[in-house]
């Protein structure tokens, strides 16, 4: 196994099951990838739409050699949401918990914490480990060094970084994309399923700034970051993770795995990377403890 | 679970506020250090250990108690300062300590067991499973509600779990889930969780331009101002934006918390304790927003009507625009 191993998140947008299927076809044959979540994390309204879909991707990711990662509802609020949590906790694949709502089902048993986990220092590292944590992916705003801090505090759990995607920023009780058509959330009409990287936010003076998923907002910059292995090695740091866009992520995919085994550099992997058909520029800032839209050095 | 008479829940940024606050009525008052372990650190504001324990004196010579906020997320290899934060507030013999992360929850079951823990609405646990495993783990006794429920979800959610809830009422309002919430650091590199600020005073710039005022924060362009227009400050998640071809208050127009009216709703809803936001404010604004809301809670819990509590609460808008916020369905 090669020391750094590579992750796919799950899809934040709202594909149809066509589409969810014709993808991680897709990945199953060709992606270099060690481990792919799956499962609807953002709207639970969604879930009766891909639902259905998840039992023949799984089914054929795990044909591939693929570990399944089943992921769980980041914002859960109603009965049938948090019954779908605690009913994915009893399966015996690893879960991606993404709310304490799913500790009480799945404490003692492997998970692991998703970004959307508060899991900020060693001591709330710690905890988690106690209570069944193995991956840990810290939230998107903590540095590389944070990340690699908590690592060398917890050397028994494996820590992921998020390199790949757009940034998860926020999620709210409210929908922007039935907002922005005029309608509510209970009756919204399922708006987001047109933008399938999310729509864009720009500002009054037309600076690319953040996009939005339903009740999500991520960054409007795609996350590019492309550390050389020993960055992350030293530091601790055992997997990265890509996050699903429409562009072609088995060519991400490759040129991470390249990366990670050092067979291409980072400035040739960014550049790969800005070749492809992304929904905006590079940045990596919030791995260098910046703000997180500053760009990726150019090449 | 139900309550009794429910208890009025103040902001003190400074000494000053905390005596404003307690003179005019408030059950409780909530304050943090001056340090990054509180969610308002902000200069100017918040709480030395001496001030805290003066504080509480004089508070509990009065009849109320002090909540204190160590409610940011403590930063790697540096938790012992979230730690020390929550020794100080034992020792100043607070009456609670507000507090989200783990590594804080932690110390203060394990060390401080005569202090009550309350869960900040930064933990954002909306949920009976959320709610009960804080309270399994770490012995929570109050949760501070996330702003995403409605005021019947707040009923059904209060008939699942035995620990007392807390409402905001009054004040800012978050749009986004608080707590996991990184908008600010993306543009600033400064955030709640991390830093305890949001959108940064320091990273903020008025710029005129022919025919407006552009606010700006880090460079990114929050709002733009008509000459005459007051100009607001430029909270990423309040400002105007472009998306699908529309420019709009996309997330959230620039309006405030006022639930005023539903003070009788979240008292049926079995909410122990209504919480004021605002610990930014002046000695005035808190002293006039309690004096309002105690006069409201008192005739709340004397059956007054719904008129009587409007009258009671006319004039605390400042002129600014106020929404209910997801205590009203279709705010969502």
């Amino acid at each position: 196994m090669s020391a750094i191993a590579l992750t796919l998140g799950p899809v934040f947008f709202h594909w149809s099951p066509d589409r969810l299927l014709d993808f991680y076809r897709r990945i199953a044959d060709e992606a270099p990838i060690d481990r792919v979540h799956v499962g609807e994390v953002i709207c639970g309204k969604r879930m009766p739409f891909s639902d259905p879909a998840w039992p023949e991707i799984i089914e054929r990711l795990e044909r591939a050699g693929k570990e399944v990662v089943l992921s769980t509802l980041a914002a859960p609020a109603t009965v049938r949401e948090r019954r779908s949590i605690a009913d994915l906790c009893t399966d015996e694949r690893l879960v991606e918990i993404n709310d304490v709502t799913a500790l009480p089902s799945r404490s003692g048993k492997p998970f692991v914490t998703g970004p959307f986990l508060n899991v900020y220092n060693e001591a709330a590292a710690r905890f988690m480990i106690q209570h069944g944590a193995t991956t840990i992916c810290p939230p998107v705003e903590l540095s590389l060094a944070a990340v690699g801090a908590m690592a060398g505090a917890c050397p028994e759990a494996e820590f992921e970084i998020f390199v790949f995607g757009r940034l998860p920023l926020a999620l709210s009780g409210r929908c922007y994309h039935a907002r922005i058509h005029g309608l509510h959330k209970d009756s919204c009409q399922f708006t987001c399923e047109q933008d399938l990287d999310g729509l864009a936010v720009d500002t009054l003076d037309d600076q690319q700034f953040l996009a939005i998923n339903g009740v999500q907002t991520l960054s409007n910059q795609v996350q590019a970051f492309c550390p050389a292995p020993a960055d992350l090695t030293s530091r601790g740091v055992r997997r990265i993770r890509l996050s699903p866009h429409t562009c072609d992520m088995v060519e991400v995919a490759k040129t991470y795995r390249a990366l990670a085994d050092g067979r291409e550099d980072p400035k040739a992997a960014r550049f790969i990377l800005s070749c492809l058909d992304l929904p905006s520029t590079l940045v990596d800032g919030y791995a260098h403890g910046k703000p997180g839209w500053l760009p990726a050095p150019s090449i | 679970m139900t309550s009794g008479r429910m208890e009025l829940v103040c902001p003190a940024g400074t000494p000053a506020t905390l005596r404003a606050a307690v003179q005019a009525g408030a059950d409780a008052v909530y304050c943090g250090f001056r340090d990054e372990t509180n969610a308002r650190n902000f200069p100017g504001l918040n709480f030395s250990g001496e001030e805290l324990a003066e504080g509480v004196r004089f508070a509990h010579d009065h009849g109320s108690k002090v909540l204190v906020a160590i409610n940011t997320f403590a930063r790697v290899n540096d938790v012992d300062l979230w730690k020390k934060a929550a020794d100080t507030a034992a020792e100043c013999g607070a009456n609670a300590i507000i507090a989200a992360d783990i590594a804080v929850l932690d110390h203060v079951a394990k060390n401080h067991k005569q202090v009550r823990l309350h869960l900040s609405v930064q933990a954002a646990a909306a949920t009976p499973e959320a709610i009960g495993f804080y309270a399994t783990n770490f012995g929570i006794r109050r949760v501070v509600l996330p702003r995403v429920l409605s005021v019947q979800e707040i009923a059904a959610l209060n008939r699942a779990i035995d620990v007392e809830t807390e409402a905001f009422v009054f004040g800012g309002l978050c749009v986004m889930i608080e707590g996991r919430c990184y908008l600010s650091s993306y543009a600033t590199g400064k955030s709640p969780n991390l830093n305890g600020v949001c959108s940064p005073p320091e990273m903020v710039s008025y710029d005129d331009e022919p025919n407006s005022t552009a606010a700006r924060l880090s460079g990114y362009t929050i709002d733009r101002y008509e000459p005459g227009e007051p100009v607001g400050y430029p909270t990423l998640c309040k400002g105007k934006f472009k998306a699908g071809g529309k420019t709009s208050y996309l997330f959230e127009d620039p309006v405030s918390l006022n639930a005023g009216g539903m003070i009788a709703g979240l008292k049926a809803a079995g909410v122990t304790a209504l919480k004021i936001e605002g610990r930014q404010r002046g000695k005035g604004y808190v002293t006039e927003v309690v004096r309002a809301f105690r006069k409201a809670v008192d005739a709340v819990e004397q059956g007054g009507d719904a008129i009587e509590i409007d009258r009671i609460l006319a004039g605390q808008s400042e002129g600014s625009r106020q929404t209910a916020g997801a205590y009203s369905k279709k705010w969502r």
